[in-house]
């Protein structure tokens, strides 16, 4: 059985229309980073969080009227199910909380507190800063791989893939207005892991396929490379984001946002490592004027 | 089979077992963070007040008289550390009542008697004991014992107070408001509060504990009950078996026989995960239980590079033992620089990491080293096994 079957595609060929798609991917998402920001959830944010089911169902409204008696009417409340809510609110102490617990007793039902977080600014900051560290150490450190492993121009590529990947996902979560926890983070460091694998493994293909096919134009070596790795870029993919789905259908609400994160990441990392990644190559020796081992803009292999 | 191959087969199969024995009974052997058990994971931080500034010696006290509380609380492995200057971490692991524990360790604790002026008579700090009781309405109480001074000075303000209110507060909030009926002179005491039997029981272990020489604040409060532990590790682990059962029928329908080799290797690797978890002692968090889930998926990668390269290599009509050792050694390279960048994350999330997400990269590691151990050797060998019985078509 073979899902793609023979077919060689042309990918060289159609590679503006998938520059513009992800051209405008970026964009959006970048005009939402700009505009309305991201959505912080209390890790770097601060603030305190309530997870809490109630013994009888309970609507939304009735929660935040309770929480209006405090001045807490502006907080999240995110229902889960019909009586299960997560309450973030700014940041709460102990007596108020208790304060809030027992109106939610008195006034609605009695109830279970499931999770209880509440993070100052001070670990705020501290937690922004990890994570920023970890970002920066994660990315410097696989540059450094890859310019050590690769080619320079063949790790310029994958960089750029890599940016192309992380900013999709973080585009989505600003559009959607999605939190951004240490989870999420770990999310993009992940994919940032991860991601590269399929360009890697196309890239390497490509220099073998320099190494023996010198008589071939360097679009159609392209072209070979990605399609001679496409069933397994494809199949690679598919068997990790199957888990991936497992775990956003089924791993609770805490992990789903993490499962929707490792997702877009790994969809936007097969799709850089397949459309954009190689053919960036291509626009890279048109720039510097490379001409590769019988390469040629036009003449009988630019239009095929 | 020579004998370099069997070899081979019984080293795979002393792995296995080492790790099976390392990781039974699971319960036992693999140990729960925070999320998943529940508990309380807590920072608190010593700050300063006009008359009680924070040096070097309080914050020890502080974590001295924190122990003591926990202690008297019974939570069984407490972690109590002090971080840097003036915090202190707590985890609380296992607490059947986080909010509780939570507002118990922060406490100050100050335990002060009032005349009806306002002024402060005497302190809790000469307190020797203190435990909840019962008075003769059944009523949850705390007992309370001065030591001689305390008795002393207990008395003094008991006896200019006769007949009118002696305010009992604890960190300025009134618990009690009797009126003295008759001076008490041998420094035992009874509050009576509107207690219930645990709060009686906290208020206690609070006195005994002692008061906190400075005030302290919670920069960082995260408590999980242990219902939605519970609940987290099933939704885990049920997440888990559904994405594992999905991968082993794809690689079956989309690989067949090679698939099965595969379905094998990935299965050892899973057991391998479990087995290096429970020989290191590891915590497994949460994020740990998404860690190993995603190496589901990340386990069969290696062999799918491998089995793709070999059926190249098939293609080029190779006999079936060059193939297979063609594709390894093309398919390597590739599949190590794929999982040192993913390891490079994951050490990068484990150095800059906390608590849940350390837990995520130890899982994520240990699943990207264990897929490549079982893609690597244990594919190779059941490949190697399987070429001598069959054909490579009975595998395609």
């Amino acid at each position: 059985m073979d899902l793609i079957g023979k077919k060689e595609f042309d990918f060289i060929k159609k590679r503006r229309i998938a520059y513009i798609i992800s051209a405008v991917i970026i964009l959006v998402g970048l005009i939402s980073i700009i505009f309305q920001g991201f959505n912080l959830g209390i890790d770097f944010a601060g603030g305190s969080l309530l997870q809490i089911k109630f013994d009888k169902s309970v609507s939304t409204s009735e929660v935040r009227n309770v929480l209006s008696e405090f001045n807490l009417s502006q907080s999240t409340i995110q229902n889960l199910s019909e009586n299960e809510f997560v309450i973030r609110t700014e940041k709460i102490g102990s007596e108020q909380r208790k304060e809030i617990l027992t109106a939610f007793k008195e006034k609605l039902t009695d109830f279970e507190v499931l999770r209880e977080e509440t993070v100052g600014p001070v670990i705020g900051e501290d937690l922004k800063k990890s994570a920023f560290y970890a970002l920066l150490f994660a990315f410097i450190g696989i540059i450094l791989y890859i310019t050590m492993r690769f080619e320079f121009k063949f790790s310029i590529i994958s960089i750029l893939a890599l940016f192309h990947d992380c900013l999709i996902v973080l585009g989505v979560f600003s559009l959607l207005q999605k939190e951004i926890t240490i989870s999420i983070v770990a999310a993009v460091m992940t994919v940032v892991g991860y991601s590269i694998n399929n360009t890697i493994v196309i890239l390497d293909r490509l220099r073998e396929n320099m190494k023996f096919k010198t008589r071939e134009p360097f679009e159609n070596l392209i072209n070979m490379s990605i399609n001679q790795s496409l069933s397994r870029t494809i199949n690679t993919t598919l068997t990790t984001i199957i888990p991936i789905l497992t775990l956003y259908f089924f791993g609770g609400s805490i992990l789903s946002d993490f499962a929707l994160a490792l997702f877009i990441g790994m969809v936007a990392g097969t799709y850089s490592s397949i459309f954009i990644a190689s053919p960036l190559l291509l626009e890279w020796n048109k720039i510097f004027k490379i001409h590769q081992k019988g390469f040629r803009i036009t003449g009988k292999n630019g239009k095929k | 089979m020579n004998w370099v191959k069997t070899l081979k087969v019984t080293s795979v199969f002393i792995v296995i077992f080492i790790a099976i024995l390392l990781s039974f009974p699971l319960n036992e052997k693999i140990n729960l963070g925070l999320d998943l058990q529940g508990g309380s994971h807590v920072i608190l931080d010593c700050v300063d007040s006009p008359n009680a500034p924070v040096d070097n010696d309080a914050v020890s006290r502080v974590l001295e008289i924190i122990r003591n509380r926990i202690d008297q609380l019974g939570v069984s492995e407490p972690v109590i550390q002090r971080q840097g200057a003036t915090r202190i971490l707590v985890q609380l692991p296992g607490v059947e009542d986080p909010e509780a524990a939570v507002d118990l360790i922060g406490k100050t604790a100050l335990l002060e008697f009032k005349n009806e002026g306002g002024e402060t008579q005497l302190t809790g700090a000469h307190l020797i004991n203190a435990k909840s009781s019962f008075d003769q309405f059944s009523r949850s109480v705390v007992s309370i014992e001065f030591d001689k001074i305390g008795a002393k000075e207990f008395g003094e303000a008991t006896k200019s107070n006769v007949g009118k209110v002696l305010t009992i507060a604890l960190d300025g909030k009134e618990i009690s408001a009797p009126v003295v009926q008759e001076p008490i002179l041998d420094g035992k005491a009874q509050i009576t509060g509107k207690f219930t039997l645990e709060s009686a029981n906290h208020l206690a272990i609070l006195l005994r504990a002692g008061s906190l020489p400075v005030k302290v604040e919670i920069l960082e409060n995260r408590s999980v009950g242990p219902t939605l532990g519970r609940d987290s590790i099933s939704k885990g682990v049920k997440a888990g078996i559904v994405g594992l059962i999905l991968i082993l029928i794809f690689m079956i329908i989309y690989y067949k026989g090679f698939g099965l080799v595969a379905d094998f290797a990935l299965v050892v690797c899973m057991i391998l995960i479990v087995g290096a978890l429970a020989g290191l002692k590891a915590t497994l968090t949460l994020p740990g239980i998404a860690g190993i889930i995603l190496t589901i998926g990340m386990a069969v990668d290696a062999n799918i590079l491998i089995f793709e390269r070999i059926k190249e290599e098939l293609k080029l009509e190779k006999t079936f033992r060059a193939s297979i050792d063609a594709g390894f050694s093309k398919a390597f390279r590739t599949i190590f620089d794929a999982n040192v960048t993913t390891l490079i994350a994951a050490f990068a999330l484990f150095y800059f990491g906390s608590g849940p997400i350390k837990g995520f990269a130890v899982t994520l590691s240990i699943g990207i080293l264990a897929s490549m151990f079982t893609a690597i050797i244990i594919t190779k060998i059941v490949l190697e096994v399987v070429a001598t019985k069959f054909s490579s078509k009975a595998l395609l």
